[in-house]
């Protein structure tokens, strides 16, 4: 076992070696949440009330980014190109390989997480958070729902040049009817709908009531933390179930 | 050492109702250059793959290093190496760095800097992998699969898209496999190559194996061509199994009429003639 937590750990740093040095990856991924934030806390700058919304939305869309987005390109990618193929004809577990692949989404969410909190305490008066717990939990939890959905859905992505736009089909319309640039209690009810069935809105009331609102706590959100749960347990399954190791023959 | 390196008997392999393979059998010895041959969807990758450990045969029975391959286990994957058709790497990955991570992955691997001059590499050590050229790439492909120091390595097309001095490099890559005392199962498209390394070869169409033998021992019950120019410029071509004889006879006919056999050859089939032969219906 301790081989497998080895060649993890090896694949671990050559992913993070090699996401900075692919500039476009490293900014899709990395710098666009950031700037989302700075661009929409000058805008809102003063505005209290709207400062607390968009900095937990910033907050769920990056776990989001980071993993979802993330794992459906790479996937896509690996899939697509043979690496993975090629890393199955190697005496490396499986489980090593995918260990280190989202060992590497999940560091650029706690990084964009430190950061996003930091900025809340430092520019946008949101204070430190309230709940770390809560937010540890949350984080954790989103990050092991949209993981295991973005590989679930790199499965019914055709091929890497179409990857954008199903990415894009779903992360898009996801991020704007769960209340990431607004405060979703002030949707209309049909939005307020879609979104209660999806995990990300959820997601960001829990990040909501661990960074910004004093007393909701962790068993204010336990419903939450369910819809997520159970979001997480469909990725899982599909994520396994649909898996291939090489390109779909056309 | 007497086991084989790789037996196959009575292999099949259907998808949904298509039988891709119809009951091969071969068994190729340690050391030796195998090569399996035949037309795009003969059933050659589908063989290949169920060796590797890709897929999973319908029925019949395989040994690889004498393991069953279908069982996916680690040693027999430490032990092969595998060059696919078409492989990716990391984009941003450099040469040396892929060499020495895949050699992590190898309980006995070889020397990085051994393996990367093996495979002409050297120069392009700190070459980001998305600069390199498809040949370039290709022995990259090569070095990942010798890497982990293999007894038996899988080819699928080494030279596809090669231009002519690229692929005689190759050529002399897989011959120093062979003085290695490596064991290779080549597949390929070109006649000739199979003609320059394999010792043996099997040539296969419709899942099944028409011919296997030495390159050069094939078509050796087939028939000589003789050929010549008559007086009047037309091409006169005999074929036969004993052309001692029949050359005997020309060459006394024409003797007696006072004549000269022009640009008079001898010729035996090639490997590509016999291939073609068996392969076109």
């Amino acid at each position: 076992m301790t081989d497998v937590a080895v060649l993890a750990w090896r694949q671990y740093r050559l992913e993070r070696k090699l996401f900075w040095r692919n500039p476009s990856a490293a900014f899709f991924n990395f710098l666009l949440p950031l700037l989302f934030l700075a661009f929409f806390g000058a805008i809102l700058h003063g505005n209290q009330h709207d400062l607390n919304v968009i900095v937990p939305g910033i907050a769920g869309m990056s776990v989001m980014s980071t993993t979802f987005t993330a794992l459906a390109f790479n996937m896509t990618f690996l899939r697509e190109q043979g690496v993975l193929k090629r890393i199955r004809g190697t005496p490396m577990p499986s489980g090593s390989y995918l260990l280190g692949i989202a060992g590497n989404a999940v560091t650029n969410t706690a990084l964009q997480i430190a950061i996003i909190t930091v900025a809340g305490r430092v520019f946008f008066g949101t204070g430190w958070p309230r709940d770390w717990l809560e937010l540890f939990v949350f984080v954790a939890a989103g990050v092991v729902c949209f993981a295991s959905l973005g590989v679930a859905f790199s499965h019914a992505i055709p091929n890497f040049d179409s990857a954008p736009a199903y990415v894009n089909a779903v992360f898009l319309p996801v991020i704007f009817v769960s209340g990431v640039f607004y405060d979703a209690g002030r949707a209309p009810g049909f939005i307020k709908g879609i979104a209660q069935a999806l995990p990300l809105k959820h997601l960001i009331d829990g990040l909501s009531g661990a960074m910004v609102h004093a007393h909701s706590g962790l068993g204010a959100n336990v419903s939450a933390l369910g819809v997520i749960a159970a979001w997480g347990v469909l990725g899982v399954a599909l994520a396994i179930r649909g898996f291939s190791w090489e390109q779909r023959r056309a | 050492m007497s086991e084989p390196a790789i037996a196959v008997h009575d292999l099949r392999k259907s998808y949904d109702g298509f039988e891709a393979v119809r009951g091969i059998g071969f068994e190729v010895a340690r050391g030796e250059v195998f090569g399996l041959l035949g037309p795009n969807g003969a059933g050659k990758t589908t063989t290949v793959e169920i060796l590797e450990g890709y897929r999973q045969r319908s029925a019949g029975e395989v040994s690889v290093l004498g393991i069953d391959p279908g069982g996916r286990s680690r040693e027999l994957r430490a032990r092969v190496g595998i060059v696919l058709q078409s492989t990716g790497i990391y984009r941003h990955i450099k040469v040396r760095e892929a060499v020495a991570h895949f050699a992590a992955m190898y309980p006995h691997p070889r020397d990085v800097e051994d393996v990367i001059a093996l495979t002409g590499l050297e120069g392009k050590e700190e070459a980001l992998a998305r600069t390199l050229s498809g040949g370039q790439l290709r022995r990259l492909d090569l070095a990942l699969a010798l890497v982990g120091d293999p007894e038996l390595i899988f080819l699928d097309e080494p030279t596809t898209g090669f231009d002519p001095a690229a692929r005689r490099n190759a050529w002399q890559t897989i011959k120093a496999l062979r003085e290695l005392g490596k064991t290779v199962l080549l597949t390929t498209h070109y006649l000739d190559e199979a003609q320059a390394l394999a010792d043996r070869v099997a040539i296969i169409k419709d899942g099944r194996i028409v011919v296997e033998g030495a390159p050069r021992e094939l078509g050796t019950d087939t028939r000589y061509r003789v050929a010549y120019r008559n007086g009047d410029g037309s091409v006169v071509e005999h074929e036969t199994a004993d052309p001692t004889t029949l050359l005997h006879e020309l060459t006394a006919a024409a003797l007696a009429r006072g004549e000269r056999l022009e640009g008079l050859t001898v010729t035996r089939p090639s490997l590509e003639d016999i291939y073609l032969e068996l392969v076109d219906d």
